[in-house]
């Protein structure tokens, strides 16, 4: 039996106690949260760990998610190590506080369960909320299954506290497909996970009183601007940092994560790109048309803030013609959000594909192996004639 | 620490991370004399030094040593007249006068 | 309770160099609250005069650990520190040597912040009983933005967005009595004070953060730019505040209201108003004495109402 084997333990879970079974693994200082669907039952769970006394985690349960990211930053600020979880308009709420902890440099750990954003209001799963955060300085990292989410998050622990690094990190998981859906995974023991993530030591707390430092201090332009750019430096540096902790999870797991993962790509001449789970849908999609002798593959970013576009460019380079699926509409007339800064990557590539962007799931529409065949479809004729009809549609609508 | 009294931009490499000052109390370098437009002037044989001042004092600009009042911090004190209005009416060791310049 | 002496053979923990305004009722009451326990300090505070005045990058006027996140959250910043100690010390895992240390927390936030946007913050973090003190000190109005109406703002006060006008005198609704909604939190100490009477409000604070548990005090604080009043004369209208019973000194411990001050003398409200350049508009407009009426009419109302709380479990 190889020592990977050893540390790890074969169950069903869903995506949300897997979460939570991380989270007792981690035993975080501080878990500040309030309870939103489709994320809720984490931290149920959760409480219930602290209640059992299977961590020390001082759990607070705030009145509202903003006060949840506030008493994030203060608790971050304060030296300890925090993580929580929300959805949709729960992190809407957070909005605010989600700049705040990114610009003071506090490597706080949050699972968003993927929900869409009212109104109307739903409940079912897009990416509206995350991808509406994703310029707001914290790490993104997206999941494709139960087993991503909870490794994914793990390894946020050690990316966010990176010294490189220093800022707040999401991990993203789709809302009642990954959160609520059983799957099978892969456990770590407690102690390799304790042993991996290590403990967090800032270098300045405000519990340090021996030393006593002011957080957050007024800034006139001309000190706004180099902490601007120290955090810009921060968040290109991270990449690296993510690949780096990555190869170091591998050993422990035996599970291998890029910040991209190619399915089928290398030799495809159309491809999808697509985040989370519909990610397997569209695997699906590629197995079908394979077996018939059509070269097509799929992309699927895990790392998606910073954002990986040199690597993305050089996956996507002299394909024919690529389909970015979007699970949110960035509601400035141009598609979607993934769509344009895929677009954007690829601008400077000589052999760049011709590129379309499809909106689908919206509120948790369905988006089936048919609709992905649909896509690929499309992308035979655009690959024919090397025309694009139409840039950006709805699916499914 | 990092000083800034001319309003230059500020090196990023020498700022520590997410704008956090390490130097507790470092506004004491920061002088606010030059605001005031009235100066206190305390009379020591008059007082009583019942530190009614000290405690009002909204700009920790007065000195007490061995429960005695020591001095003015002008460097700081911004000529608000709290201290000089706070002295007991049957003391009244401050007066506050124009400032020079 | 410390004597003046005493007090002043402590270090300053809020030094000169803010920039508040001359005058400004806010830094006496925290230099006097910050001195009012032997432990250690972490202080949070709202966006507002004392957040923007104390910190501007790279002076801090802290020589207690201080964090600042935004302006609606105080109540909720200081409960994730407060949450941060109990489980670094739990884990035996504080920062620095001494892991049996002591930390007392204060969040300090302006009435803006405290009343208005602040509220629900506030009303979340005591009723999770977090360990903690919460000072307000209230102006009366959003001072730092330009003197703006807050729930705190005075009847017939002229602010930016409550002016006195051709048809509408200043501001038109009686204030919102926070002390009393903080004080249906049942928490275990809540107090109203004043920085003129320093020996009140040093003993206030001083058994709020002697308490384990939530406590509040609600604290009077002049601004001359905003009363456009003068700036020696801060202190003085914290004094007639108290002494025409605007701003009752009285506490509520475990319940029982005790009030502090009853003036043999009260002053009509008139004498609080009348040297505050917010109020002059009720001296010339019609109308305008009827408002000033309708104050002390409201006052005397609510002090009767206070006295006979006197003493009572609440
Ligand atoms: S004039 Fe004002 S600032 Fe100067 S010492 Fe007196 S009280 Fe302090
Ligand atoms: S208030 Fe007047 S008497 Fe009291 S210490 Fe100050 S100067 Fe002296």
């Amino acid at each position: 039996m190889t020592a990977v084997a050893q540390t790890q333990r074969e169950t069903g879970l869903t995506g949300n106690s897997a979460i939570a079974y991380a989270m007792m693994q981690i035993n975080p200082d501080v878990c500040p949260a309030y309870p939103i669907t489709p994320s809720t039952s984490v931290i149920e769970e959760f409480s219930s760990y602290v209640a059992d006394g299977k961590v020390e985690t001082e759990l607070i349960p705030t009145e509202s998610e903003h006060s949840a990211m506030s008493a994030g930053v203060g608790a971050s600020a304060a030296g300890a190590r925090v993580m929580t979880a929300t959805s949709a308009q729960g992190l809407a709420l957070m909005w605010e506080m989600l700049y705040i902890a990114s610009g003071m440099r506090l490597p706080i750990i949050l699972t968003d369960v993927n929900r869409a954003l009212s109104a109307p209001i739903n409940i079912h799963c897009d990416h509206s909320d995350t991808m509406g955060a994703r310029d707001s300085g914290w790490l993104q990292l997206y999941s494709e299954t139960v087993q991503e989410a909870y490794d994914n998050l793990i390894m946020a622990v050690r990316i966010a506290e990176d010294k490189r690094v220093q800022l707040p990190i999401m991990v993203c998981l789709d809302g009642f497909i990954t959160s609520h859906a059983i799957e099978n995974i892969s456990l770590l023991s407690t102690e390799a996970v304790q042993g991996f993530v290590g403990e967090y030591t800032p270098d300045s707390a405000l519990l340090n009183v021996e030393n006593p430092a002011t957080f957050g201090a007024m800034t006139l332009p001309y000190a706004y601007m180099p902490l601007k750019k120290q955090q810009s430096d921060a968040m290109t540096a991270s990449k690296p940092v993510v690949e780096e902790i990555a190869a170091e999870f591998a050993l422990l797991s035996g599970r291998n994560y890029g910040l991209l993962e190619e399915y089928k790509l290398d030799d495809a001449e159309v491809a999808i790109v697509v985040l989370n789970s519909s990610a397997g849908t569209v695997k699906d999609a590629v197995d079908t048309l394979r077996a018939q002798g059509k070269k097509v593959g799929a992309l699927k970013p895990r790392l998606y803030r910073p954002f990986p576009h040199a690597e993305i460019a050089k996956a996507l380079s002299g394909k024919k013609a690529v389909c970015v699926l979007d699970r949110a509409d960035s509601m400035n007339g141009f598609g979607g959000p993934l769509f344009t800064d895929i677009r954007s990557a690829l601008y400077s590539d000589a052999n760049r594909p011709q590129i379309i962007d499809r909106i689908y799931g919206l509120g948790g529409a369905d988006f089936r192996v048919n609709d992905a065949l649909g896509v690929f479809d499309e992308l035979f004729k655009v690959q024919e004639t090397g025309q694009v009809d139409e840039l950006i549609k709805y699916l499914t609508v | 620490m990092v000083k800034n009294k001319d309003f230059t931009m500020l090196d990023a490499k020498d700022l520590p991370l997410g704008g956090v000052l390490p130097d507790a109390g470092s506004a004491e370098e920061y002088e606010t004399g030059g605001w005031r437009k009235l100066r206190p002037i305390f009379d020591p044989e008059k007082c009583i030094d019942c530190l009614t001042c000290w405690v009002m004092c909204p700009d920790s600009a007065i000195y007490v040593e061995d429960d005695k009042i020591a001095g003015y911090d002008l460097d700081h004190c911004k000529g608000c007249g709290i201290c000089a209005e706070v002295c007991p009416d049957k003391v009244q060791a401050i007066t506050m006068v124009e400032e020079e310049n | 309770m410390a004597t003046l002496k005493e007090l002043a053979k402590k270090e300053e923990l809020f030094t000169g160099g803010h920039r508040l305004c001359a005058g400004c009722g806010i830094p006496p009451i925290v230099r006097l609250i910050l001195r009012s326990t032997d432990s250690n300090i972490v202080a949070t505070t709202a966006t507002g005069c004392l957040e923007v005045a104390s910190s501007v990058y790279p002076y801090t006027a802290w020589k207690v650990p201080w964090v600042h996140s935004a302006f609606e959250n105080a109540a909720a910043t200081i409960t994730g520190a407060e949450g941060a100690y109990k489980a670094l010390k739990r884990k035996k895992r504080l920062p620095g040597s001494d892991q049996e240390r002591d930390i007392k927390f204060i969040a300090f936030g302006g009435d803006g912040g405290t009343y208005d946007i602040g509220f629900q913050a506030l009303s979340g973090a005591l009723e999770r009983g977090h360990n903690f003190l919460y000072v307000c000190y209230d102006n009366g109005a959003y001072m730092n933005t330009g003197v703006q109406r807050s729930s705190a703002t005075p009847l017939g006060s002229n602010t930016t967005t409550s002016p006195a006008g051709e048809v509408i005198l200043g501001k038109q609704q009686w204030r919102k009595d926070l002390t009393k909604i903080v004080a249906a939190h049942n928490i275990p100490y809540v107090g109203q004070a004043s920085p003129h009477n320093w020996r009140d409000l040093s003993k206030k604070s001083e058994k709020a953060l002697a308490i384990n548990g939530p406590t509040f005090l609600n604290v009077i604080s002049a601004c001359p730019l905003g009363w456009y009043a003068k700036p020696e004369d801060s202190i003085a209208l914290c004094k007639l505040a108290t002494e025409t019973c605007y701003w009752p000194l009285y506490e509520i411990e475990e319940g029982v209201l005790k009030v502090n001050y009853k003036p043999k003398d009260k002053r009509p409200i008139m004498e609080w108003i009348k040297p505050q350049g917010r109020f002059k508009h009720l001296f010339k407009a019609d109308g305008g004495m009827e408002i000033i009426e309708e104050f002390q009419r409201r006052l005397d109302e609510e002090w009767e109402r206070l006295l006979e709380l006197d003493g009572k479990r609440v």
